[in-house]
């Protein structure tokens, strides 16, 4: 037990504390509030504090919990909304109001619900760390295993089976050095440390996301790790949301890290009530929800994203594919940046700590598509947002970040600006699993990525050709270079504009996004084979079938539209 | 226990180093009498075994380390509220000037205030009708929401923002609004001009002025917004009024914290402001809100001057980071004496879909919003490849974009000061200048609104 005798803003220092360890979890004050070492000297600590140090004094106690910041994994997790230490809001609600108030200890699984178990062992069954030792329905959608801890393998001696809560121990196990082990629905870990795996595989499923310039043009494979950068207001908020909706994962962690409260009251109000289209359920069955608003407590920000992953690495460890949205991871950087200068840390550049780019990376790496300790097969797949100051990437939290992740998804504030949302920007994006999940879409149609190399390659024209516009204008363009022109625009705004909020256009599958980009080259080959035989471009564009070919993406009855298209140019360009 | 130390041993800018204290908590009060026996108040910024730090609101100057007495109050900063505040006027630390006597408080609340349970925000998705028509259209603003204006020295804002507090109203509804408007480190003439627009338009009476003026002390500046909210959210969320808080000049705000900061020689983050700017900006504007099963809301419109126009200056970046959405002045609109000179295209309203379209303003609202978007930025695009290439050599359907964005900025961006024009009007306006460019062109548009509202 130690004493305070420090204390400024979340950070504070307490003497008599020889015998603890880093990052152990520390009661502070009578009011017990929640802290974790951060560092230690001699007999002295410093201790971040994940609630609001307002009115504590010098000489009040710091006990030591002699555990890691750890969470309770178990069934319950789901349809969840959490704060950045795993507390559940709701219940935080219950006991203090519609505003948060300190010291308030909620356990992240409610206590109240039973489930049914149905155990998958029997008694005398030898287990290991990961296996399965029996099933419940977590949700509409999730069956949640009950695994072997890590850490622990043995005889099984007891088997439950039925409706408990999850306090009840529902297995025991003699282990190898002959103790009796306790299982029960749940168990804790610590949040810091990555889960055990057996090993991390190639990623080459894509993660569909019914999103064009994504799945199209610079897919995630599943297991992946991805970067959303751009300044506010390019829609960065809008693009996470989006993915937390439509992406074929099992199972969604979205972290709200730092940003703003009425955003995650959206995702609250939003996600049980839109449906999942693979599962026809609502979207809440599978997602859970971690909210560290920009006005909580900082440290508990810090703490969000760990939270959030380690969630995440537990569903995968059951074998689901899981994808992770932190937006944004700046604000989990600012979160370390301020924490480190109240440490009185030398500083890295732009004030960030040293360890900023360790931190970045090892909270990617916790990513991967693995093979579980119990032999099957799962993912994490994360997805960072990142705020750049100014929207200049080359700050070190950006720069950091994409040395790690292999997607890139650049957002731009111009195209933002003419409501082009998407606003990826097509030649600064890249994504290094393109190749890699090749094989995937040309499975769907064979011309998949010969048509988005086609279209990636007129994209890259387009921006030569308008240097030369904007010295000589449009008209003194040959023929072809003006069809050029006509398509990359129709790609633009008919393809990649992607409008979230009308009720088709917001989830697109492969097979749409393939026959889109195929009526639009359909068109431009058409066109292109008459310019030959003298037919101009300015008349060629103005046939009717243009205009349903950008409202193709409205389109529920899309093949029929497709062909009925293709039909039209034929028809209508022969005409001109 | 009450304690007087006598045991100052430095003060430097804001700050007084106090020796030899025991049992000092952080962020308490602390009464300061100086050596002429005038009373500071301030607050305590770091706490030891044996020292602490304090700021002081009102400057150090006047007080010594000899005959300066401090006494910790063992409180944090408190802000007695009462709806007999409206119609009144004070400093920025919450003192009446306006001659009347002190109020009698309902209750004293921590300045602080605690952060709303994102579980029990209400997802703000009110129309607000400010008669604007780039706001009502482009950027509509809701209740609940904290939409800043960013603006340059120079620019009309004050007078934008006093027009939105002026004709501000839900449609069809008659509830209890009133504005609460802080000053830091404004002039005495903009804070009349304020005072003078209330009175005009007899709003007075519903409205609760802070003032921390320009010769008023800076480090209060710290204070003001925060004594401002909480009153603001006692009115909201105890009397179920709907408040829209004014907060100008936010730049001022930061500019203290700033100071505050080096006098503490912190490591400086961009541009000398500190780390946490962000975290600190954030416990101000995250105070806008509304909550489930409360009548009341608060709505805030923060008014920052950005340096040299710069929108990726850290107060304007941090701002937008946190607000959900803003109004971008423009000088070029300006210069061209286009009142109000609000930039549409890096203007934004983040909440404003779920408080538009069939129900609250009109079905198509959505879609002609997009497309006038859309069409201007085209238009702006095409001013200038004209600069370089001249008109001669775009095509007949450029032309007609480039003359859009004129009209956009002569009949629609340009209304006056005294002009309310309800959505309907905004609505037709937009019309009108979209009926100008080809039916096909309108793709943002659905064909169904085309059919009603294009006019041949």
């Amino acid at each position: 037990m130690g004493k305070i005798i420090k204390i400024a803003g979340p950070v504070i220092t307490a003497e008599g504390m020889r015998g603890t360890r880093m990052f152990d979890v520390v009661k502070v004050a009578k009011e017990e509030l929640i802290g974790e070492i951060i560092q230690l000297k001699g007999d002295t600590a410093t201790i971040q504090v994940y609630e609001d140090t307002t009115g504590l004094c010098p000489g009040e106690e710091v006990v030591s919990t002699g555990m890691p910041l750890s969470i309770e994994l178990g069934p319950g997790l789901l349809r969840s909304i959490y704060d950045g230490i795993a507390r559940p809001l709701p219940v935080l609600q219950e006991k203090s109001g519609d505003f948060i108030t300190r010291g308030l200890v909620a356990p992240s699984l409610s206590r109240e619900i039973d489930y049914d178990f149905k155990p998958k062992v029997k008694v005398g069954d030898l287990v290991q760390a990961g296996d399965v030792l029996g099933t419940v329905k977590e949700t509409q959608v999730i069956e949640h295993k009950i695994l072997v801890p890590p850490g622990i393998s043995g005889k099984i001696t007891k088997v439950e089976k039925g409706k408990y809560n999850i306090e009840k121990v529902i297995i025991e196990i003699q282990t190898d050095d002959k103790k009796k082990e306790k299982l029960k629905m749940y168990h804790r870990w610590p949040v810091r440390e990555p889960r055990p795996i057996k090993e991390k595989l190639d990623p080459t499923i894509p993660l569909l996301t019914g999103q064009r310039v994504f799945d199209t043009l610079f897919p995630l494979a599943k297991g992946g790790a991805a970067a959303i950068p751009g300044p506010f207001g390019a829609g960065k908020t809008v693009s996470q949301q989006q993915l937390a909706k439509w992406c074929d994962a099992s199972v969604i962690v979205y972290i709200g890290c730092g940003e703003r409260g009425n955003e995650m009251t959206e995702v609250l109000d939003e996600f049980p009530e839109l449906t999942d289209p693979k599962t026809g359920k609502p979207l809440m069955e599978r997602t859970t929800l971690i909210a560290n608003t920009s006005n909580m407590p900082v440290a508990a920000r810090e703490a969000s994203v760990y939270t959030g992953i380690t969630i995440a690495e537990y569903y995968r460890d059951q074998g689901y594919d899981v994808a992770l949205m932190a937006d944004s991871t700046s604000r989990w950087a600012e979160a370390m940046r301020e924490i480190s200068a109240r440490l009185e840390e030398m500083p890295g550049e732009e004030g960030y700590p040293a360890y900023l780019a360790t931190r970045l990376a090892q909270f990617y790496e916790r990513a991967g598509r693995v093979t579980n300790l119990n032999g099957t097969n799962g993912s994490v797949t994360a997805i960072g947002a990142v705020s750049p100051p100014g929207g200049d990437f080359s700050e070190p939290v950006t720069q950091n970040t994409l040395r790690i992740t292999k997607v890139f998804w650049a957002l731009d504030a111009s195209l933002a600006y003419k409501r082009h949302f998407p606003s990826i920007h097509w030649l600064t994006s890249y994504s290094l699993y393109a190749d890699k999940v090749k094989g995937f879409f040309d499975e769907v149609e064979k011309d998949f990525s010969s048509h988005r190399q086609r279209i990636m390659n007129m994209l890259q024209k387009e921006s030569e050709l308008n240097e030369i516009v904007q010295l000589v204008g449009p008209d003194a363009l040959p023929e072809e270079d003006k069809l050029i022109l006509d398509t990359t625009k129709s790609i633009r705004e008919d393809f990649l504009q992607q409008n979230a909020f009308h009720e088709v256009d917001t989830y697109c599958d492969t097979e749409k996004q393939f026959l889109m980009m195929d009526c639009i080259l359909a068109f431009h080959d058409s066109a292109h084979k008459r310019l030959e035989s003298g037919k101009k471009v300015a008349k060629m564009v103005t046939v009717p079938v243009k205009e349903r070919i950008a409202r193709m993406k409205y389109a529920e009855d899309y093949k029929k539209e497709a062909e009925q298209i293709k039909k039209d140019i034929e028809s209508q360009l022969k005409k001109v | 226990m009450v304690k007087e130390y006598t045991t100052v041993t430095e003060v430097s800018g804001p700050l007084m180093v106090v020796d030899k204290v025991s049992g000092v908590a952080y962020g308490e009060l602390v009464r300061v009498t100086d050596a002429a026996g005038r009373l500071k108040v301030g607050q305590v910024l770091e706490t030891r075994k044996d020292q602490a730090v304090i700021q002081l609101f009102e400057g150090t100057s006047g007080t010594d380390t000899k005959n300066t007495r401090v006494m910790f109050t063992g409180e944090t900063l408190k802000v007695g509220v009462s709806t007999e505040m409206l119609g009144r006027i004070f400093d920025g630390a919450g003192k009446p000037i306006d001659g009347s006597p002190d109020i009698l408080p309902e209750q004293m609340i921590d300045i602080n205030g605690s952060a709303i349970n994102p579980y029990s925000r209400q997802h703000p998705d009110q129309f607000i009708q400010t008669g604007v028509s780039t706001i009502d259209l482009n950027n509509t603003l809701v209740r609940g929401q904290k939409l800043p204006i960013f603006s340059g020295s120079g620019l009309p804002h004050n007078h934008l923002a006093a027009q939105i507090a002026r004709q501000a109203k839900v449609k069809n509804k008659d509830e209890k609004f009133a504005v609460v408007f802080a000053a830091m480190g404004i002039t005495n003439e903009e804070a009349l001009f304020f005072r003078h627009e209330f009175e005009k338009s007899g709003a007075l009476g519903n409205v609760v002025m802070f003032l921390n003026l320009a010769n008023n002390p800076a480090i209060e500046r710290i204070i003001t917004p925060r004594i401002a909210l909480t009153v603001a959210e006692y009115l909201a969320y105890e009397k179920d009024m709907h408040i829209l808080t004014i907060l100008t000049d936010m730049t001022n705000y930061c500019e203290s914290l700033r100071e505050i900061a080096a006098a503490r020689s912190e490591v400086p983050g961009r541009r000398g402001y500190p780390g946490y700017m962000y975290t600190d900006l954030a416990s101000i504007y995250e105070r806008a809100g509304a909550i489930k099963g409360k009548k009341g809301s608060l709505t805030q419109i923060p008014i920052l001057s950005m340096p040299d126009d710069d929108i990726t200056h850290p107060i304007a970046d941090l701002t937008g980071y946190i607000t959900e959405g803003q109004f971008v002045l423009s000088r070029d609109l300006h210069r061209k004496a286009v009142y109000p000179p609000v930039n549409v295209l890096p203007s934004l309203s983040r909440l404003m879909g779920k408080g538009i379209g069939k129900g609250k303003t009109r079905p198509d609202h959505s879609d002609v919003s997009n497309q006038i978007y859309a069409a201007y930025a085209r238009g702006i695009e095409l001013r200038d490849l004209v600069a370089v290439i001249g008109k001669e050599s775009l095509m007949e359907l450029d032309l007609k974009y480039l003359e859009f964005a004129d009209e956009f900025e002569d009949r629609f961006v340009r209304q006056d000061f005294a002009e309310n024009r309800d959505i309907e009007k905004t609505l037709s306006i937009a019309w009108e200048l979209l009926s100008r460019l080809p039916k096909t062109e309108l793709k943002r548009v659905k064909k169904e609104f085309i059919e009603q509202y294009y006019q041949e």
